[in-house]
């Protein structure tokens, strides 16, 4: 499809034209006007459905932060947007939407998943586990490129070339989850054989979180914003991202790095997908929708962290905090828990329409 | 239809395009409209035909004061203008892009449309298929597309822009003619151009502009020395070149044929040694970029081969330019040079010849100061670039030059700098040339052209010519670059 | 199988698809991308069902479903003309949170029985051999979306506003210069293309899928929707044809499964998917330069069989697509 679209790094630059420190102020006040009426669109909605407002935010808060139990259920649902987070930022700043990353985090899954029943009875629990990461890295990697390589080789737009890879992982997850893979007798989409705990990842006693898989994210987000601030790969990427012409001309090697960024970020989302098979609240199997729209809700993250690595962890904290919280309405309110979603999407929703206006309603400055 | 443009003046930041612009066109006549680039025509044009609304001026038609504020109220009023690139849907029929903007009617009635097109073109002794697709049309079909559209809405001023910078010489003397034809009907023709020969040779009057200023009127016949000062000014020569060059051949083109969607640059052949400075003049889309980018690696020659240091480059890509020790600098400073949005140090880390893994940013930022020093930015390291002034931005771009390089191929590298700035940057170019690095540079000022290169390549319609400089003074070489000499 | 009875049932399917897949043909015609559209579909498909249940009117719903995708596209339309923001960001966001808000409005009315849209033969024509049960054994919305496809045609290609529409997307300087309005009419087309859209999702509801469900099982639709809306070519008869093609391959795969029955049932509804892949690959490829290059490594006569398939088989979009138009 056209070139002419503007990239997400484009678009930033575009925004970003008018920061000043005396327009701060101005940017904070946008901002929190935006997440405002974010609010209470979302409290429009819940009277629509007839509940009450204050009852369903109170219920979420409750929900995500009123046990320690519920916190730990959080931090689990935090880890693997952690690590999609950290992934999209590499490819975001090289002016990629990487859509496919739904079938990144699932073919992580499947290759973590393919390597831990080949091995789990002839090697150590932490070897398997260990193995099984990186198997779910290269996995998760190895889709990444595809999609690159549509892109770059076949034309075929990243959004849509992802988008079909998301379906045909999705696809295969349910041949192997009914077919190779399936239960010895019962064969059902609930999953294949669940593993036995040793290859579970160690938890806290009473606080059901393992710190392996938060540890992870927070080491991923980390080391990406290094990568992206201190690396010349991150520079290069940058570049790419804000002008792919001029980049190009100095003598970057456009297609290398746009694979490499696919890549990573790939790599990242198999990570995650390892996670959800052997983190602490998983089901410890390999089941359909296994991502559980973790990766597009990380889109929605990095979108609402302005592409900042380090803006993702608190972001993506309150959307696992979200979308813990809504599980309480579906349970105990008879409202649907994708209100979380709802919340989620008015806000980025908001935030594009404040920055869009601040673009066009302030002039910019030049010297 | 006469068409008065009184005073009119347009400004695009703090040097105005049109400065108090004032012109009259009779009706029914051939009026020519001279200038080089930047010189104002095509801002001047722009209003006229309601891409743009003056600042200040009027405009009146056979003696009424008008206003409109866009093209399509324009033609409405009789003005249409044929723009060097038609904006024409290459994606639609003939037929469709005769039609389209026809206000009479919301059926489409292709039948009377088909006869009315055929019959408009044959007057002017046009061919034209109605069922072919327009991008499958040269550039000369595509005028004639356009201008027998615009006829066809009731144009009664017709403004041609540099009408015959890419077609054929057949489809120029069919243009020529049926120009006449139009004026016999008693329609105005407006001939915007930087061809001195043509303009010459077809149109009754001239207006000549410059900076933005109208220098000149001048009825045919009018002697070529009084327009090439009119639109040049005075020219001084102080020969300011490096000492006689050296020996070895650096970049040598064989027999080169390269082409784009406008023109086509056949059988070049050149020589360019070390420590030699080429001019590349000749006004825009004559073919200069073109063998610019095929130098740089950037375009693939249709024919022929570039050889860097005896090595023949031909067909490889741009990387191994680069890696040859060919540096390329284009125009367009923030499209395809800068980076908008990074800092002048990230610019700096960024030319690192071999990067290592991580960024040594307190590094990156003295080298930045330096060259910020150096080159009289004025600017932080921690600026970004699209905060620049343009000129700064050039400054920037020159001072992100790698320090050796073995061919410099720059387009426009004084464009927007002071004169200071020009003398102080040509210091540094001319340093270079006596270490042995080539220099082929565009350029739109004469004198610079004049002064500093040791050959002067001037481009017209593809072909080239060859002056050696001591041999050439301005008129010559204005001349030249409208297109004298080239007539073969 | 009765043919004729298996391309009436494939008819009697097709209009949502067909009307996602015009209104966002018309919309990337003028050069703006909706990207919303899995998530507008299920939305509209909701609200028209719900407006119809309460309403106890049919047509009410169908109403309800057009402006509701018609507001949607006034989001983006608004965000990416008016403020200047990434056409994609919006759409992949509206997409999400239009699945959202179906499933949280819509939960109260899930697997609650409603209208349907009643079938209606056309007395006399139904009895014509083939084409008889084919195209007049149907319900109004079957009719309206071969008339739809038809109008749409029509309107491209003969008419003015029409001719403008192609011209707007392609190049809206040029159009700009013969007197085309291009952010008013990108705004007016987008609104156009979006109820459309929201006249597939009703048709959902409300005919070939009826009620509602969490989830409704049509999930991904949309996604499909923008493919064939590329590789019609942004052409309303080639891209009808395109979802035409993709019902009949639902249609049959529905047939397969009770012939195999050793391939899990989850597995054919995502067929599709990896067709549609390689479709998009199909059209595009023959667009890029490495291809041309191993193209002229064959000898001529073959290289020119192999470009002309190559040719027709390629689509190239509205070459302003998702571009901002700026006046200088």
């Amino acid at each position: 499809m056209g070139s002419g679209w503007v990239s997400p790094s484009e678009a930033k630059v575009l925004n970003h034209r008018v920061i000043r420190s005396d327009t701060r102020a101005m940017e904070w006040f946008l901002r929190s006007s935006a997440i405002l009426v974010a609010l209470a669109l979302s409290a429009v909605i819940l009277l629509i459905v007839g509940a009450s407002p204050w009852d369903a935010f109170a219920l979420i808060f409750s929900g995500s932060f009123g046990s320690s139990a519920k916190l730990a259920y959080v931090m689990t649902a935090w880890a693997p947007m952690l690590l999609c987070s950290a992934g999209l930022v590499v490819t975001f700043a090289a002016g990629l939407w990487n859509i496919g990353i739904e079938g990144q985090v699932v073919m992580g899954a499947v290759f973590a998943t393919g390597v831990m029943q080949a091995l789990q009875n002839s090697l150590p629990p932490n070897a398997v586990l260990l193995l099984a990461a990186s198997a779910g890295f290269l996995g998760g990697a190895l889709w990444g490129m595809f999609a690159g390589g549509l892109k770059l080789y076949g034309n075929v737009n990243e959004i849509f070339g992802g988008l079909g890879l998301n379906f045909i992982a999705g696809s295969m997850t349910v041949y192997l989850v009914l077919g190779p893979w399936k239960r010895p007798g019962i064969g059902s989409t609930s999953g294949t054989e669940p593993f036995s705990p040793s290859l579970w990842l160690p938890a806290f006693k009473g606080f059901q979180v393992s710190p392996i898989e938060v540890l992870i994210g927070l080491v991923a987000i980390v080391l990406m914003a290094v990568v992206l601030r201190g690396t010349y790969l991150g520079l290069q990427l940058k570049a790419i991202g804000r002008n792919q012409r001029s980049a190009f001309l100095m003598g970057i090697p456009i297609g290398r790095r746009m694979l490499f960024a696919f890549a990573l970020c790939g790599g990242l989302a198999g990570l995650a997908g390892w996670v959800l098979v052997v983190g602490t609240s998983a089901r410890h199997n390999l089941f359909p929708l296994i991502s559980s729209g973790y990766g597009f809700l990380a889109i929605l993250i990095v979108l609402l962290a302005n592409l900042s690595a380090l803006w993702s962890v608190p972001i993506s904290f309150f959307f696992a905090a979200v979308v813990m919280g809504s599980l309480q309405l579906a349970l105990q309110r008879q409202l649907d828990s994708s209100l979380g979603g709802v919340i989620q999407g008015l806000l980025v929703l908001s935030i594009l329409m404040m920055q869009g206006l601040r673009s066009r309603l302030l002039p910019s400055k030049k010297r | 239809m006469k068409v008065e443009l009184k005073d009119i003046y347009k400004h695009f930041g703090p040097v105005p395009a049109n400065d108090g612009v004032t012109l009259s066109v009779e009706s029914g006549t051939l009026h020519g409209l001279l200038g080089e680039n930047g010189a104002g025509k095509s801002t001047l044009m722009k209003v006229l035909s309601g891409f743009l609304s003056p600042d200040r001026g009027k405009i009146l038609i056979d003696g009424i004061p008008v206003r409109f504020f866009s093209p399509a109220q324009a033609v409405v009023l009789g003005i249409g203008m044929l723009h060097q690139d038609p904006l024409d849907f290459p994606a639609l029929t003939v037929m469709d892009n005769f039609l389209l903007g026809d206000p009479s009617r919301f059926r489409l009635d292709r039948q009377r449309a088909r006869s009315n097109l055929l019959e408009l073109s044959a007057q002017l002794d046009f061919k034209l298929d109605p069922n072919a697709w327009v991008s499958n049309l040269s550039i000369g079909e595509r005028q004639q597309l356009e201008i027998v559209r615009l006829l066809w809405m009731g144009v009664s001023l017709l403004i041609l822009d540099e009408p015959t910078t890419a077609i054929s010489s057949q489809q120029k003397d069919k243009l020529f003619a049926a120009l006449h034809k139009l004026t016999d009907q008693k329609k105005t023709i407006l001939f915007v151009s930087h061809k001195l020969e043509e303009v010459k040779e077809l149109c009754g009057k001239v207006t000549v502009l410059a900076h933005g200023k109208v220098t000149g009127e001048c009825k045919m016949p009018c002697p070529t020395e009084k327009l090439v000062e009119m639109m040049f000014g005075q020219i001084i020569t102080v020969g300011k070149r490096s000492a006689l060059p050296l020996d070895n051949s650096v970049l040598d083109l064989s027999h080169l044929t390269l082409n784009d969607w406008r023109l086509e640059v056949k059988d070049l052949s050149l020589q360019i040694r070390a420590g030699e400075v080429i001019g590349l003049a000749g006004l825009e889309g004559s073919g200069q970029h073109l063998v610019l980018k095929a130098s740089a690696g950037l375009i693939r020659p249709k024919a022929g081969h570039i050889r860097i240091n005896h090595t023949d480059m031909t067909g490889r890509p741009y990387h191994q330019f680069l890696e040859a020790g060919v540096t390329y600098m284009a125009a367009g400073r923030l499209e395809e040079g800068l980076i908008a949005g990074m800092t002048l140090t990230e610019h700096f880390a960024l030319m690192e010849r071999h990067p290592p893994f991580w960024v040594n940013w307190a590094l990156a930022e003295e080298i930045a100061a330096q060259h910020i020093q150096e080159f009289k930015i004025r600017g932080q390291p921690t600026t970004t670039v699209e905060e620049l002034s343009g000129g700064n931005q050039q400054r920037t771009l020159l001072s992100l030059l790698p320090p050796h390089s073995k061919i410099l191929l720059m387009e426009h590298p004084t464009r927007g700098l002071d004169l200071e700035s020009t003398e102080y940057i040509w210091e540094i170019f001319l340093n270079r040339a006596r270490e042995g690095t080539a220099i082929l540079f565009i350029s739109s000022e004469l004198d610079e052209l004049l002064d500093r290169s040791h050959r002067i390549l001037v481009f017209f319609g593809g072909r080239v010519r060859v002056l050696e400089t001591p041999q050439v003074n301005g008129i010559r070489l204005g001349e030249s670059i409208g297109g004298k000499g080239f007539e073969s | 199988m009765d043919l004729s009875i298996l391309i009436a049932s494939v008819l009697a399917a097709s209009p949502p698809i067909l009307f996602a897949v015009l209104g966002e043909t018309i919309t990337e015609k003028a050069g703006v991308i909706n990207l919303s559209l899995d998530g507008s579909i299920l939305l509209t498909a909701m609200i028209g069902f719900v407006v119809a249940l309460k309403t106890n009117n049919i047509i009410a719903g169908f109403i309800a479903g057009m402006m509701t995708g018609a507001f949607v596209a006034l989001i983006i339309a608004f965000v990416s003309l008016t403020l200047h923001q990434p056409q994609v960001a919006t759409g992949f966001v509206l997409t999400l949170l239009c699945r959202d808000l179906a499933y949280v409005l819509g939960n109260p009315y899930a697997h609650v029985p409603g209208p349907l849209v009643p079938h209606t033969p056309i007395p006399g024509f139904m009895d014509l051999p083939v084409i008889g049960p084919i195209l007049f054994d149907q319900n109004p919305v079957v009719y309206l979306s071969l008339f739809a496809i038809i109008a749409v045609w029509a309107y491209l290609f003969k008419t003015q506003p029409g001719l403008k529409l192609q011209g707007l997307g392609e190049r809206p300087a040029a159009a700009f210069v013969r007197g085309v309005y291009v952010t008013r009419m990108r705004y007016v087309y987008t609104l156009i293309g979006g109820a459309l859209v929201g006249l597939g999702g009703a048709s959902f509801s409300l005919m070939v899928k009826p009620g509602w469900a969490r989830p409704y099982g049509i999930e991904g639709t949309g996604w499909i929707a923008l493919a064939i809306v590329i590789f019609g070519g942004w052409h309303p008869i080639r891209a009808a044809i395109g979802a035409y093609f993709f019902v009949s391959l639902q249609t049959a795969v529905n047939l397969f499964q009770s012939v195999l029955p050793n391939v899990p049932t989850q597995l054919f509804p995502a067929l599709p998917f990896p067709l549609m892949i390689l479709t998009l690959l199909l059209v595009t490829i023959g667009n890029t330069e490495w291809m041309n290059r191993f193209l002229s490594l064959f000898p001529e006569k073959t290289q020119r069989l192999l470009a002309r398939t190559l040719k027709t088989l390629q689509t190239s979009p509205p070459a302003s697509l998702g571009t901002i138009f700026k006046k200088e």
